[in-house]
């Protein structure tokens, strides 16, 4: 049965809006320096908050003596985030939080806080899985078919070892928040992904009442997956800011904090053998795969990875607790780790076949969930790629030092849109305001809000005052799972449509005829397809007397069809250069395929591919959090060797959106995450093109590159 | 740090930030900026000394530490929060300001150096309300996601293009790689600074 009143977007020639590419609404703000990001906010009194973290990997902590750290000046107030007795189990943990008038006064006082420990044996190394011993915990095997037998009848074979290392979301406003305490009630305003939420979650932590808590952010200065919790430090804040009789605190980590416990994305490493037909006909697949996310360890990944129907098959996971800090969610978890593995399993079993791997990959797509998906999208790729042209058979790299090769990944996500609702209202002097409890993480949201506003009431988009990153607005979900642009473009949606609805009723005597004869168009309310009748829409609001239109509007659709959808597939592809001297791979072009549904704004989502492309290349050429052995330290929490490519590093990036009528017309379909997710294999199995062996784990470093092709490992 | 053969200043980590360096991919012009910013200094401090800033085409007089940031220094004192505090030692960029016309890392120069030269922070780019060419062409071009590292990017765009009024892209990837953007923004920067390079985007 449709909706009532019909919330179903636009046929494609009729929008007005939706579509077109349109700056970002922020965006100047943002460029001039004139956005506040929570970081900025300096108010009236404010303290400036520091913590002291734990240097040993794993210790005791036997004595804690804050006494000069008291009087130290400047200081206003202490709070203690861990307890003698206390067994702590990573370097960085949070031990104690001042606050002092500055922040060199508050880490003048840190440094005189004597906190002791007994130094206990700790395990960083999860690569070795041999030396995890007790720390490494085995799950069950899981099988399909009869892998045995298919490994018996196979006509090719192909086994290896892959690695992904654990990596930091290095957002670049730091986790924090600024926290004043107002008698009973506190404001909060943090970095997060979820404004609605967190407040909430805040408050659980204190012991004290949601409603206690007004979450207000304008901007975020990335989070990746990183930023939807208080963490410890909110709690801390809360209470630095009421010991010190509530004045405001700001305490965000400082970069080599932020660096090494802000958030690990699990690394995963897995010895693959597969089995297949003469004729590419993939038949079984195998895999021990192993991994953590720090403390605590970490589940299977989704393997096999999109060619989940492989008929016979093998899993086991071992996840292994290390002594490194927690484990967050980042940008499509587990997805960019499991697409690496199996997709550069299958390249090496495409070599041993002499097979292309597009032919390799388009033959075998029926084990997807959409198979005429991906072998569109590998022959589109392939085309922008100039594939055929670069692409060479396993060892016939050429002379010259430098050589070159290409490689693909594929990717998948569920995209969806989170719950969210949203309230728009019409004023009597035409202005429009639509407000939720949303945030913009840097992807276009606020823009595609208005977008979705404009185009519902036939306004210019700058005519529509959207109104998000405040806990007082209707609750929208946190920006995760690439779900906020279903989420927030279909309760925008419904909220203006059913408020336009309420404008059609007041419209629609002095245009003579009924409301559902009526439509919004080029900013007059008119009679369907007659512009000679028509009021404008300043006149039809001024109809409303001294009353404003207030219409709410929720997303609670939970699988695909309407106005939202999932599932979406994509491929991307590298073609590199690789100096067979010193070992550095140079990225010459990157081409992403996505398909994501209906685009509102594509000038905003092309960004997010291209974002997504670049931040595959930093993971797969020089992104490691690098613990040492010895010490089970960090060695590497700073921006000079934790390494992000620069604006030279990239080379050319081609995005190609799906946006053909089968795709649009599934609905909006966030894409975020799963352009970040193909490019680590489809680097990796370009070097392994381009220098005839496989560099097993990223990221590809001069030294693992030379590695591989001395037949040694790194 | 009481001996008086040195500085005198007990920046945490200023030396060894400086000193390490070379840590971003690419190398950008501000690198030599940054480390001609260190000539000598009078004895100053430790404790709080007045000074005068000038920042914007205003006079600043306060009172700060020797060790004290010019980054800061124009955040916390003067609200002037455009110039973001990200890695804190020369390696990222996104607290880039002019000092004396140069783009430096306002992370890597002392309040105290600062005195005596105009200080130029990406707030006066749009004073007033006015249209700047750098900020424009960035909007138009997409050239930022969170826009945590932007105002950084536009105003070594600012001093890249003072040196290179009519770059090549390839002169834009290298001028440029002393900035690092985490979201990957790179490809809609580099036509953006083609384009305020078109439309004079270099005079402020």
């Amino acid at each position: 049965m449709p909706d009532t009143p019909d919330y179903s977007w636009p046929a494609p020639e009729k929008r007005r809006v939706i579509g077109k590419r349109q700056s970002r609404l922020d965006g100047a703000e943002k460029a001039s320096g004139r956005a506040k990001y929570s970081y900025d906010l300096n108010r009236p009194g404010m303290l400036y908050g520091v913590i002291l973290t734990c240097p040993h990997a794993r210790a005791r902590l036997t004595t804690l003596d804050t006494s000069a750290a008291e009087k130290s000046k400047g200081v206003a107030s202490i709070e203690l985030m861990a307890k003698p007795g206390e067994e702590i189990q990573y370097a960085g943990y949070e031990v104690v939080a001042l606050a002092a008038e500055t922040e060199d006064q508050a880490r003048d006082a840190i440094r005189k806080i004597k906190a002791e420990y007994e130094v206990l044996p700790h395990f960083v190394n999860e690569a070795d899985l041999k030396g995890a011993g007790t720390n490494a915990k085995p799950s069950g095997e899981q099988t399909a078919g009869d892998p045995d037998q298919a490994f018996k009848d196979a006509d090719v074979t192909s086994e290896g070892t892959y690695g992904v290392p654990i990596i930091n979301h290095s957002c670049l406003e730091a986790h924090g928040q600024v926290i004043q305490w107002k008698g009973d009630s506190l404001d909060y305003w943090p970095s997060t992904q979820g404004v609605s939420v967190l407040g909430g979650d805040l408050a659980k932590m204190l012991s004290i009442p949601a409603t206690s808590v007004h979450t207000h952010m304008d901007y975020v200065g990335g989070g990746f997956g990183s930023k939807f919790s208080p963490d410890r430090w909110g709690p801390a804040c809360a209470n630095l800011s009421k010991k010190a009789g509530g004045r405001p605190v700001k305490l965000f980590l400082d970069r080599a904090t932020e660096l090494i416990i802000a958030g690990n994305r699990p690394s995963y490493f897995a010895k693959i053998k597969l089995g297949a037909k003469k004729d590419g006909t993939l038949t079984v697949w195998q895999s021990d795969s192993w991994g953590t996310g720090g403390f605590g360890g970490v589940t299977m990944p989704p393997l096999p990875y999109v060619y989940r129907n492989v008929p016979n098959r093998r899993l086991t996971h071992t996840s292994v607790s290390t002594n490194g800090a927690q484990q967050k969610a980042w940008r499509a978890p587990n997805n960019p780790q499991a697409s690496y593995l199996t997709c550069c399993a299958m390249d090496d079993l495409a070599a041993k076949l002499n097979m292309d791997p597009v032919e390799f990959f388009t033959k075998n797509a029926n084990y997807t969930n959409t198979p005429e998906v991906y072998s569109g999208q590998l022959a589109k790729a392939a085309e922008l790629a100039e594939w055929k042209k670069t692409w060479h058979p396993r060892g016939q790299s050429g002379s010259g030092a430098v050589k070159r090769g290409m490689g693909l990944g594929v990717c998948t996500w569920f995209g969806l849109g989170h719950a969210s609702t949203c309230r728009t209202t019409i004023h009597p002097d035409g202005s429009v305001a639509v407000e939720l409890g949303s945030q913009d993480l840097g992807t276009g949201t606020r823009t595609v809000i208005a977008m979705v506003a404009a185009e519902t009431l036939g306004l210019p988009v700058r005519a529509i005052t959207v109104n998000i990153g405040d806990n007082k607005y209707p609750e929208s979900g946190p920006s995760g799972g690439s779900t906020t642009v279903g989420g927030v473009s279909a309760s925008t949606r419904k909220s203006t449509m059913n408020a336009l609805v309420k404008l059609y009723e007041v419209a629609a005597p002095a245009l003579g005829t009924t409301p559902d004869q009526l439509e919004a168009v080029d900013g007059k309310i008119q009679v369907k397809g007659t512009p000679a009748k028509s009021l404008t829409w300043a006149a039809a609001c001024r109809k409303l007397g001294t009353k404003t239109i207030t219409e709410m509007g929720v997303n609670n659709q939970r699988g695909p069809g309407g106005l939202i959808g999932g599932g979406v597939g994509g491929v991307q592809m590298a073609d590199v250069s690789v100096d067979t001297e010193t070992g550095i791979v140079r990225m010459n072009r990157m081409v992403a395929v996505q398909d994501c549904g209906m685009v509102i704004n594509p000038k905003t989502a092309e960004s997010q591919v291209f974002g997504a492309c670049i931040m595959s290349i930093c993971a797969a050429l020089t992104e490691e959090k690098i613990y040492d052995s010895q010490t089970g330290r960090v060695l590497n929490p700073d921006m000079e060797f934790y390494k992000l490519a620069g604006i030279g590093d990239i080379g050319d990036i081609v995005v190609y959106l799906n946006t053909e009528p089968e795709f649009d017309k599934r609905g909006v379909i966030g894409l975020g995450e799963p352009p970040t997710v193909g490019g680590l294999a489809a680097i990796g199995n370009a070097v392994a093109n381009a220098i005839g062996v496989r560099v097993p784990m990223i990221p590809m470093t001069s030294n693992r590159v030379l590695a591989a092709l001395e037949g040694r490992n790194a | 740090m009481s001996s008086t053969k040195q500085s005198g200043f007990s920046r945490r980590g200023f030396m060894r930030g400086v000193g390490v360096g070379g840590g971003a991919l690419g190398t950008g012009l501000l690198e030599g900026a940054a480390e001609a910013q260190q000539t000598a200094t009078k004895l100053a401090g430790p404790g709080a000394v007045p000074i005068t800033l000038q920042v914007n085409g205003k006079p600043y007089q306060l009172t700060v530490e020797p060790r004290v940031t010019l980054l800061d220094v124009l955040r916390d004192r003067l609200d002037l929060t455009g110039a973001k505090k990200v890695c804190d030692r020369g390696a990222c960029g996104s607290c880039t300001v002019m000092v004396g016309g140069k783009a430096v890392y306002s992370c890597n120069v002392l309040a105290i150096e600062a005195q005596g030269k105009d200080i130029q922070t990406i707030e006066s780019l749009t004073a007033q309300g006015g249209r700047d060419p750098v900020v424009a062409a960035f909007v138009d071009n997409d050239a930022q996601q969170c826009g945590f590292c932007t105002p950084g990017f536009v105003m070594a765009t600012k001093a890249f293009l003072a040196e290179h009024p009519h770059p090549t892209e390839e002169q834009v990837k290298e001028g440029l790689g002393g900035n690092i953007c985490r979201c990957g923004t790179y490809v809609g920067m580099r036509k953006a600074v083609l384009q305020a390079a078109r439309q004079g985007g270099s005079h402020a």
